[in-house]
């Protein structure tokens, strides 16, 4: 029997981690910022961070194409500053899944910052900690449960993701050829055996991963919980 | 001794706040008013954790803030400690984590807070594995103030820290509180809306209504004034009076006490001859009477002269003040017996008092109470 290709499956797991770990450093001061400002361009912010929950991914794919395109300003820089396009390449595709994936990093990471609240942060600042202190030392802990939900589903939609992938990085192995990818092309070829593998291990995987996120929301101290009692 | 000088207003709303303060920082002073009146706002400007507030603010020779906002030092660089009218433990840490957090953010090392002085002090010893959820409001408020102290403040804030409590926890961390000050050498503001804390624990007071002052000075001076009554509340206004221990009564189980000459009784305390006791005497609890009354069960009856009378035409009551010595007693009467009994300043009276509260700070420690830890 002949080895599947594994090479989607790497491609995939490398996007989705590069993806959630660039979104933990975007959408932590975001989240931050929406959790506590008054100001009045919140709601627009808000508004534009949860486009990838409505949108078609072909229409955020359409758009990231017009404007990561060599002939575009910003795709055009691009080239000229690293000689390689944005789009139809693997950077391109981080770009678009961070887009893509904003608002599952940004609500549960705002949820559980409101759900703090700046009480602990002023007791902190009291204590003579400094506000980044503070962050790290007591609103991250007592994140830790948005932090994880956030996480994991960043992770898990980024690797769901297909719509947006097609678009922009189109179908080249190594490069931009993703599981969803991989799945859609041996269906189409009528590989059903390959199809099958990729499919049960994504769906086996999004269980496993899933099952985890609800186990350690069962066990953990959930600080948030505590806070009013 | 350090001073604390401020000018600051602030508006959150429709509520608007303007303080201007001299505040000598010596043992505890209270910060007193009732509800919504702003204290805890002032508190917290003192803090630093009301960035929209203005007006300027000096501590010692260290300006916190200044008139025009350039200059505004964040809480976290004041030095001042804050303990919370919630605690505000942080949840993810047992108590000696708390403790710790503190303890390892302290710049100061000259300093007689330590941390076995501060567990022992607040009998934390038992606690300290414990996580901030499994403890009570009385613990989580002991864990907190030892928190605090535990950064070792130059100016310790509290803000209400029994109004969340029941009587009995009340009872129980009350002594913790007032021995704080003389045990780790630490001024206090302490906000409250409770008159009789400010008795016990405060030398000093200030009072708040709608966001202004009405009155500061020794807690004697502004609680015989009459113009705060309507802040302290009318049932609760009343004098401190200062009387000093002069024997016991075995026999009826009471302590003798002389102010200026007259005799008062209490039940029995455990109070040295000699010893000097705050007297706290409501106006409800004082009778006048023109002649003195005989076949009557109250013992304390003492001689004094009508100095002011304040009518409220707007109730059937009038505010009557009488000279007894060095203190000015306040009775509260019907508008009709003082116009019956003819009352007018300069007239003598017998002040009839119904009960007497002692401060206890005067007390040696019971036998239940924390071992303190001296400084030095």
């Amino acid at each position: 029997m002949d080895l599947p290709d594994i090479g989607p499956l790497w491609l995939t797991l490398k996007l989705a981690t590069t993806t959630t770990v660039i979104l933990l450093i975007i959408g932590t001061p975001l989240a931050w910022w929406l959790a506590f400002t008054h100001s009045r361009v919140k709601s627009v912010v808000e508004a534009i961070t949860a486009l990838p929950l409505v949108l078609p991914p072909t229409v955020l794919g359409f758009y990231l194409l017009v404007f990561l395109n060599p002939t575009s300003p910003i795709g055009g820089l691009w080239v000229r500053v690293t000689g390689t396009a944005l789009t139809f390449s693997f950077v391109g595709l981080v770009v678009a899944s961070v887009l893509y994936s904003l608002p599952f990093m940004v609500q549960p990471l705002q949820g559980a910052f409101e759900a703090i609240g700046r009480d602990p942060i002023e007791a902190a600042a009291t204590l003579r900690s400094s506000p980044l202190d503070a962050f790290f030392t007591v609103a991250s802990p007592m994140a830790a449960r948005g932090y994880l939900t956030a996480t994991v589903l960043s992770f898990a939609h980024t690797i769901g993701e297909f719509g947006v992938v097609l678009m922009v990085g189109g179908n080249i192995p190594g490069k931009t050829r993703v599981i969803s990818i991989a799945i859609y092309e041996h269906v189409e070829t009528i590989n059903y055996a390959d199809a099958h593998l990729l499919s049960a291990g994504l769906l086996t995987f999004s269980f496993v991963v899933l099952l985890f996120v609800y186990v350690m929301n069962r066990k953990f101290p959930g600080p948030i919980g505590l806070a009013g009692q | 001794m350090t001073a604390l000088s401020l000018a600051v207003r602030i508006s959150l709303g429709s509520f608007e706040l303007e303080v201007a303060e001299k505040l000598p920082l010596e043992g505890i002073t209270a910060l007193f008013g009732p509800s919504g009146c702003g204290k805890s706002t002032l508190l917290r400007i003192i803090a630093g954790l009301e960035r929209k507030s203005q007006g300027r603010i000096v501590f010692g020779d260290e300006i916190w803030q200044t008139d025009d906002g350039t200059d505004f030092v964040p809480a976290h660089r004041r030095g001042v400690g804050y303990v919370f009218q919630d605690a505000r433990l942080f949840p993810h840490l047992t108590v000696a984590g708390n403790l710790a957090y503190a303890e390892k953010r302290s710049r100061s090392v000259m300093s007689p807070i330590d941390l076995d002085g501060v567990v022992t002090a607040l009998d934390l010893g038992p606690l300290l594995t414990r996580r901030p959820s499994s403890l009570s409001g009385g613990e989580r408020q002991r864990v907190a103030i030892g928190r605090t102290l535990l950064t070792r403040p130059r100016l310790l804030l509290m803000d209400e820290p029994l109004a969340a409590l029941d009587l009995k926890r009340k009872a129980e961390i009350l002594p913790y509180v007032e021995r704080l000050t003389e045990a780790f050498d630490v001024p206090v503001i302490y906000v409250t809306h409770a008159i009789e804390e400010v008795v016990r624990l405060a030398g000093h007071m200030i009072v708040l209504a709608s966001g202004r002052k009405v009155a500061d000075g020794s807690v004697e001076e502004v609680l015989e004034r009459l113009d705060v009554r309507d802040a302290t509340g009318r049932f609760e206004a009343g004098v401190v009076l200062t009387a000093r221990v002069t024997g016991h009564d075995p026999e009826y189980r009471l302590t003798l006490l002389d102010h200026h000459g007259q005799t008062i009784v209490m039940p029995a305390a455990d109070i040295a001859k000699g010893s000097d006791l705050r007297l706290r005497i409501r106006a409800r609890d004082v009778v006048l009477a023109t002649q003195r009354p005989e076949g009557i069960s109250v013992r304390n009856i003492l001689t004094g002269t009508i100095c002011e009378i304040v009518q409220e035409p707007e109730t059937a009551f009038a505010e009557i003040l009488v000279d007894v010595g060095d203190a000015r007693l306040r009775a509260r009467l019907t508008r009709m017996a003082v116009a019956e009994l003819a009352l007018e300043v300069g007239k003598p009276v017998y002040a009839l008092i119904k009960s007497v509260t002692f401060d206890r700070r005067a007390l040696p420690a019971p036998p239940t109470a924390p071992a303190l830890i001296r400084p030095g």
